[in-house]
């Protein structure tokens, strides 16, 4: 069930590189887990970590990530596989809100199922945040705003259904299971017995 | 379910049979699943999610599990022991051998000869047919759309709700034709066509939508070059990707396990040949490519849409996550990549772990010994591919010339399994992803067709195949 989101004022966490894909979100090797928590520490390892465990000088390392909660990210983000942990290792990790002139499709998914707000903003907002890393920024998903210090507000679109979810916390998996008669009836419409 | 008389793509056509619920603008559609494939990595979560609210598998005979992720390539010892990556991943897969005991899922685990990566299992025992909608918790499931299926990759959370419900909430995607025209070049492959269809619409090009391919160049490809092409649309971004049925899918299918069988088969057949796109069918988006100008190609860089004819220069950096990716490769603008030594080559992957592509490389190195320096690792996509390649020789083809000859799996693709490439080495792989770290940490990735990884392996450096095609012929004739 994904935690509930109305508005939130953090100080952004800028990473502008472009298309940061999934296995830099969390590496393949980390996949073998069975739960879904903990995996914060694994949250762009290998930008963290060099080949001997030792922290790197990454951004990631210094800050302090309950703090940052916004990522404010290069073009593409997300892009790559469909794995869920990379939203899990994200939020572990402290993050709410991932913005990003485009983010791909699955992670998008994946995002709002738990809670982690994915925003798509033009170039223009896109580079404001950019120029102005660590200062708060509200985000409110009521207004569907972003706001920055005296700038004028943008706006963002996020799909109905999924804000709705994230605003009143309401758990997809729940709401897809009252709809089994509908499904059912799909069913015996095909021939099939349910 | 709305259906205009309007002309509908082949994609209109699936979505149309398969909406439970009609989207509105408060909700998405409940679309309905006809086949669940699920692995051993992105299902745990999504098992014990249903376990937690005591629900259970609504259609297990829908669902259909394999182990391929975390698994090891290399035999049992003398006791019988797999030699596991580490415990967690020998725990995760026992994780699925329960959940699917407890649910009554069928799985091809490791007893069952039927046990391969999971887009090249389905297809092969003839669970995935036009039509259908198919998903698992897996980007690359794209690959079945090469049946005229509708088939996406989807994340624990919805693994999860398919599970509960045999249904997914989803909003319409857009659509987008991708029309390959012309005859492709002797030794240009489905991988050359994919590498070239990424190239051509960039890497989050495709975001949003389903690609349809169609022209000349697609009906040419068989099945597994197909099933190749619509493995990778996700490299694109896009959500999946299509090929109307035709002559070529309906023979491929006859005789497959799960498949009709009979009369039945016939009726099956005629109705998956009238899914194809109405004449007058409308898309989002049109791209058209020149089949005949595909070179075989290779990426230079550390995303898939990076890819280049064999030998043309690095094209110069247009930003710094550019300059970044030609760092970590070790490649400079202005230069071919031809001339830096391979230290792994790697073939197999739900994108290139198919018959047909072990026999692509196997014809190029049969006779051949690959270069000293070279490490050469083939898993075949299932144990049915091993077989097969076996009967015919083709292990020996490839261990006389120095490859090592694996068990299925994903293996070295995503590296999760303790099949992995070295920091710093250079690997040419048949697979899907050149990301940084994506075949090992620091390891560098370059995409390319079997035949060219075969070719790259003999030479030790990144190869046109077609050096090798024609001294072949030369040969012959001599």
């Amino acid at each position: 069930m994904p935690e509930k989101f109305t508005t939130l004022t953090s100080k952004t966490l800028v990473l502008t590189q472009e298309n940061i894909d999934t296995d830099q979100i969390i590496p393949a090797r980390f996949l073998t887990t069975t739960r879904r928590d903990g995996l914060g520490k694994h949250a762009f390892h290998d930008w963290r970590y060099d080949a001997d465990g030792g922290e790197t000088n990454s951004i990631l390392n210094e800050i302090d990530p309950s703090a940052r909660r916004i990522l404010v990210a290069g073009h593409n983000f997300g892009c790559g596989s469909s794995r869920e942990h990379a939203p899990w290792a994200l939020m572990d990790y402290g993050f709410r809100v991932v913005i990003s002139t485009d983010i791909a499709d699955i992670f998008t998914s994946n995002a709002l199922k738990n809670g982690l707000l994915p925003i798509v903003v033009d170039g223009e907002t896109h580079a404001d945040l950019v120029a102005h890393e660590g200062q708060d920024v509200t985000i409110d998903l009521e207004q569907c705003e972003i706001r920055r210090g005296n700038r004028a507000p943008a706006t963002f679109t996020i799909e109905p259904f999924a804000r709705q979810c994230l605003m009143e916390g309401v758990d997809t998996l729940g709401w897809l299971a009252g709809k089994a008669a509908d499904i059912a009836a799909f069913e015996r419409a095909r021939g099939e017995a349910a | 379910m709305t259906q205009s008389n309007s002309p509908r793509t082949l994609f209109d056509k699936v979505w149309d049979a398969h909406v439970a619920t009609p989207e509105s603008e408060a909700s998405p559609a409940v679309l309905y699943i006809d086949l669940h494939l699920v692995h051993e990595v992105t299902s745990p979560q999504a098992f014990s999610e249903i376990a937690a609210r005591g629900l259970k598998v609504r259609r297990p005979d829908r669902t259909y599990a394999t182990l391929d992720h975390s698994t090891p390539t290399l035999p049992p010892n003398a006791q019988g022991e797999r030699p596991y990556v580490s415990a967690a991943a020998k725990a995760q897969v026992a994780t699925l051998e329960e959940n699917c005991a407890t649910h009554g899922i069928r799985l091809a685990g490791w007893e069952s000869a039927d046990r391969g990566v999971v887009h090249v299992m389905a297809p092969e025992l003839g669970l995935t047919q036009p039509g259908m909608t198919v998903v698992c918790g897996d980007s690359h499931t794209a690959t079945h759309g090469a049946f005229g299926a509708l088939a996406f990759g989807i994340g624990t959370s919805e693994v999860a709700h398919v599970l509960a419900t045999q249904c997914l909430l989803q909003r319409k995607p857009k659509t987008m034709r991708v029309t390959v025209d012309g005859a492709l070049q002797a030794g240009v492959s489905g991988k050359d066509v994919a590498l070239a269809a990424v190239a051509a619409l960039g890497f989050g090009g495709g975001t949003g939508h389903v690609i349809e391919y169609a022209g000349a160049a697609i009906r040419g490809l068989d099945m597994e070059g197909r099933m190749t092409l619509c493995n990778m649309s996700i490299e694109a971004g896009a959500r999946a990707g299509m090929i109307a049925p035709d002559e070529k899918t309906i023979a491929w299918l006859k005789g497959r396990r799960h498949a009709p069988q009979g009369a039945a088969f016939e009726a099956a057949a005629d109705a998956w040949l009238a899914l194809a796109s109405d004449p007058g069918a409308r898309y989002d988006k049109e791209v058209r490519i020149d089949g005949a100008a595909i070179a075989p190609m290779a990426t230079y860089g550390t995303t898939p849409d990076t890819g280049i004819a064999i030998g043309a220069r690095v094209p110069q950096a247009r930003s710094t996550s550019d300059e970044r990716a030609l760092a970590y490769m070790g490649f400079a603008a202005g230069e071919a990549t031809t001339n830096e030594p391979v230290d792994v080559v790697f073939i197999g992957s739900c994108t290139n772990g198919r018959l047909g592509d072990l026999r692509a490389a196997a014809e190029i190195l049969r006779g051949r010994t690959i270069a000293p320096r070279v490490r050469m690792v083939v898993a075949p996509g299932s144990e049915s591919v091993r077989r097969l390649a076996e009967a015919e020789g083709l292990d020996a083809v490839f261990r006389e010339a120095g490859a090592e000859w694996r068990l299925s799996g994903c293996s070295m693709c995503l590296a999760m399994n303790g099949d992995f490439v070295a920091p710093g080495q250079l690997a040419v792989s048949t697979s899907n992803r050149n990301f940084e770290g994506r075949q090992g940490k620091g390891a560098r990735t370059i995409l390319a067709s079997p035949a060219t990884a075969a070719a790259s392996a003999i030479r030790g450096l990144l190869t046109d195949p077609r050096e090798f095609m024609d001294a072949t012929k030369e040969a012959a004739h001599a």
